[in-house]
């Protein structure tokens, strides 16, 4: 029998190892799965890549991660954020490095892990400092029926962390509103995928048109009490 | 002769009557959202936004707030009837794909023939920050740029090369700015139209480049 449901976040968390790669969906503080990053801090892994669109809002969440120090290595889209002061920190102080990724090539270099393929020509970034490796020296190019593009590689998770709204035992997945965001796409790129949810659903009661995330593609999902989404990552109105 | 600048929501608006029933459009984070505003009534145009919507609405009432459902910028939106949400990969897959019609975007400069660069002032020490700025430069069918078109020293954000860090080679169409709509095409500015009372020789010498007459 398949039974993917994990009877608690440190259960599903077991065997997360030191270096890990470790992708977090989430965009600003949508679809961020609070409670296993509280996990991940708990379980202790150390020396982490952690992949998510941002780099942690407030003390909670991936900035408590942050500050812990077990992160070596952020690739993300946007860490400048109005409430980023626990990366700012560790980043003007070379605590932490940095890859910034454009954000529509971060998620395709996720869904290319996923899905098997080597390397790809995206059009984003063509020409701009962002086409340029970590030591500076210039990323493939290629000119194809007349359009510029620059190669990009997939980027490989270990383990995926993403928060859904609902799952069966089967892993299968549906999500609420944007906080879909990178979650499916993340399942796919890693090797260990959970994803906490704030139902179970009984095996044959999802529509089989809806689901988001076939359950081939997560390996434990866990329940977590319900609560409201915080607001989290951009200035007030004055 | 004297002249007034566009205001904010004049400028916003004069955007809105560019966009024709049924274009799929991105508004990007800041006056861009403006626009939404303004759109002509009778003419129906689906909002697209990078984090996985079609369909955003207006921000909701005051406590009605459910961040779940937030546009780029992270602040809370609606979902109109028929609007519909799918993941990041997809979301760019449609930029990317030449799928939206329209995006606007906010610069710190434009070139004449449509470099962008709005994504850093390249100030050491700044953390840099990139989001979907490079991807919605370069995926739409059209990308509009929205912004004063001299900073507050009064240099030109309209340029022949950019100095800031690029966000995309080309791929500026139009921009629309407080003083003037200007088209860049590979032969540089070419002149749209401009607020009362500006004249032409007065704009070029603004901008400090060659804009062909209208």
């Amino acid at each position: 029998m398949i039974n993917k449901i994990a009877a608690s976040v440190a259960e599903a968390l077991t065997g997360i190892a030191d270096g890990a790669t470790v992708l977090i969906g989430g965009f600003g503080t949508a679809g961020i799965p609070g409670e296993l990053i509280d996990g991940l801090i708990d379980q202790g892994a150390r020396e982490l890549t952690v992949v998510n669109n941002n780099a942690g809002n407030g003390d909670t969440g991936l900035a408590a991660l942050l500050k812990t120090g077990r992160v070596r290595k952020v690739i993300c889209s946007f860490p400048r954020q109005a409430d980023s002061h626990v990366f700012d920190a560790l980043y003007r102080s070379g605590q932490l490095e940095l890859e910034l990724v454009p954000q529509g090539n971060l998620a395709e270099r996720l869904r290319a892990a996923g899905a098997g393929i080597g390397a790809f020509f995206t059009p984003t970034g063509f020409g701009t400092e962002l086409a340029k490796n970590a030591d500076g020296s210039p990323k493939e190019t290629r000119v194809i029926n007349g359009k510029s593009y620059v190669l990009e590689y997939p980027i490989f998770g270990d383990v995926a962390l993403i928060k859904a709204e609902r799952g069966d035992r089967w892993g299968n997945l549906t999500y609420r509103k944007a906080a879909r965001n990178f979650g499916p796409v993340m399942a796919t790129a890693a090797r260990r995928t959970i994803a906490s949810v704030y139902e179970i659903a009984e095996l044959g009661s999802f529509d089989p048109e809806a689901v988001v995330t076939p359950g081939i593609h997560v390996s434990a999902i866990v329940q977590i009490p319900r609560v409201a989404t915080q607001a989290g990552g951009f200035k007030a109105a004055a | 002769m004297s002249y007034t600048r566009r205001t904010k929501d004049e400028l916003a608006r004069r955007v809105a009557q560019d966009i024709h029933d049924g274009a799929y459009v991105n508004l990007g984070i800041g006056q861009p959202t403006l626009v939404a505003n303004h759109l002509p009534p009778g003419i129906e145009v689906v909002l697209h936004s990078e984090n996985g919507i079609l369909g955003m609405g207006p921000a909701p009432a005051a406590g009605e707030e459910d961040y779940d459902l937030i546009n780029a910028g992270k602040q809370p939106v609606t979902l109109l009837p028929g609007g519909v949400f799918f993941h990041h990969a997809d979301s760019f897959a449609m930029m990317r794909g030449g799928h939206l019609d329209i995006c606007v975007l906010g610069a710190f400069q434009v070139s004449a023939t449509g470099d962008l660069a709005n994504w850093s002032t390249g100030e050491a020490g700044s953390i840099p920050a990139v989001g979907g700025a490079m991807d919605l430069a370069i995926g739409a069918k059209q990308t509009w740029v929205m912004m004063d078109l001299l900073t507050k020293q009064g240099a030109s954000k309209v340029v022949a090369q950019c100095s800031y860090p690029l966000t995309g080679i080309g791929c500026v169409k139009r921009i629309y700015s407080d003083l003037a709509t200007l088209a860049c095409t590979p032969q540089g500015l070419k002149l749209i139209d401009k607020v009362e009372g500006l004249e032409h020789a007065e704009l070029e010498k603004l901008v400090g480049l060659p804009i062909a007459a209208a």
